[in-house]
């Protein structure tokens, strides 16, 4: 018999992970509450003003995706870390970063789709203007990726320290800020009517370099981990 | 040094919190071989067989394999290489088949169909139940039927036979032996005592 090919090895690993996250869907319905009800509590905590709201309402949305996220980044490794599997996938026949894209991948899937899916009506809710939401929309759809792909180096970096939610934070957080200074940027302009090509290009550029330079450094600091 | 040696360690040493584990550790195995690593707990037996997997690297000196360092050979060195550690490295929320599948997927596939190796750990019945289910002994039993699944010349096991019943470290070890008459190579600690009298055994102490 022979070994699978990358691609099946790939597509293999990702739906592991799915079914992983399916029989535990709790856990990971976690960060979706959590972006939904941090929106939701805005308008009741500083009052029913449609004007406010649809003013701030890119900022909101995009600072709940991201703390949702950083909520969720470490199921991406940890349980394979506990149960001794990432040993198991370390000394797989296949590349590392390839493992490791299948696995944040699966990751995205899980907790960033949603977060694409919930959000038009969010901000539906929050009055924020119709040539806006498409953007809205595209911004997370190009950004959110990114912030799986970078939080994938911290937690793979942290996976082997005991308390390492709080480094982990802190190491992703400043990294995350580009992300959404361009993400809310570019809604704002829409709200504005002005062009957002500029901030998209910039997202995208951020996505192809989380794409190609993350899973790479993400498998190194996994090394580093278990050793 | 044999000239059929396969695997080398030369000059070794394993350092942990400013405590030398071990140094200055030389040995060869040739196929066929297995090698037992005795000593008493926080010895560095973990220690070491995890730096024989290549997931540790060593503080001082290296592991040849065919001559060649595996930190080199990397993935050309793991593919050949099965290991049951501590955790049993299975999945509690899949069932044990997808578990095995998961394993087969991720290494060589060897030519033994997943329900076979089921059965010769006894778990044949239970292929379809999630691993959450199962109690110690038998999510051990299903680890170390991941040995069968893949294709590899050496077997790195660390206390393979915890929680295990005197029946099955007996058929165990009749696996141990036939890997070794095919010339696979073992390297394992154990607690219990080695009923393996057909195999050529060498013996580490790592606590002198």
């Amino acid at each position: 018999m022979n070994r699978l090919s990358l691609s099946q090895a790939f597509i293999y690993l990702l739906r592991r992970d799915l079914t992983l996250a399916f029989r535990n869907r709790a856990e990971f319905a976690n960060p979706l509450l959590f972006f939904i009800m941090v929106i939701t509590l805005f308008p009741l905590a500083i009052g029913a003003v449609p004007e406010l709201l649809a003013r701030i309402a890119p900022g909101i949305i995009w600072v709940a995706a991201l703390l949702a996220a950083m909520l969720s980044l470490e199921s991406i490794f940890r349980s394979d870390f506990d149960d001794g599997s990432l040993d198991q996938l370390l000394m797989s026949a296949h590349p590392m970063p390839l493992l490791v894209l299948a696995k944040v991948c699966a990751h995205w899937l899980v907790t960033g789709f949603p977060l694409l899916i919930i959000s038009p009506i969010l901000a539906e809710m929050l009055g924020m203007p119709q040539q806006a939401q498409g953007v809205l929309f595209l911004t997370i759809l190009i950004a959110t990726p990114v912030l799986s792909l970078v939080g994938s180096i911290g937690v793979a970096l942290t996976v082997g320290l005991p308390k390492g939610g709080m480094i982990l934070s802190i190491l992703v957080l400043p990294l995350y800020v580009p992300v959404l200074i361009f993400a809310a940027s570019a809604i704002e302009a829409a709200a504005g009517g002005l062009d957002v090509s500029a901030q998209i290009y910039m997202l995208l550029a951020f996505l192809f370099l989380a794409l190609s330079l993350s899973p790479v450094a993400a498998a190194a600091a996994l090394k580093i981990s278990m050793s | 040094m044999s000239s059929t040696s396969l695997f080398q360690i030369d000059n070794l040493a394993c350092i942990r919190d400013d405590r030398v584990l071990f140094e200055h550790l030389n040995l060869s195995l040739a196929a066929g071989q297995m090698l037992l690593v005795e000593g008493s707990n926080g010895s560095g037996k973990t220690s070491l067989l995890r730096i024989l997997t290549g997931l540790k690297l060593a503080d001082e000196g290296e592991v040849l394999w065919q001559g060649k360092a595996i930190d080199q050979l990397a993935a050309d060195y793991t593919e050949q290489v099965s290991y049951v550690g501590h955790h049993d490295g299975v999945k509690r929320e899949l069932s044990c088949l997808e578990n095995l599948r998961l394993v087969q997927a991720m290494g060589k596939p060897s030519g033994v169909e997943l329900d076979e190796a089921l059965d010769r750990v006894s778990l044949y019945r239970y292929g379809d139940t999630l691993v959450s289910n199962l109690s110690a002994g038998q999510k051990r039993r299903l680890a170390l039927s991941r040995l069968m699944v893949t294709e590899s010349l050496v077997w790195i096991l660390d206390e393979p036979f915890t929680s295990l019943d005197k029946k099955s470290m007996a058929g165990f070890e009749l696996m141990f032996e036939q890997h070794l008459a095919e010339q696979g190579i073992i390297v394992m600690t154990s607690h219990h005592d080695i009923g393996m009298v057909n195999a050529d055994i060498q013996r580490l102490d790592l606590s002198q």
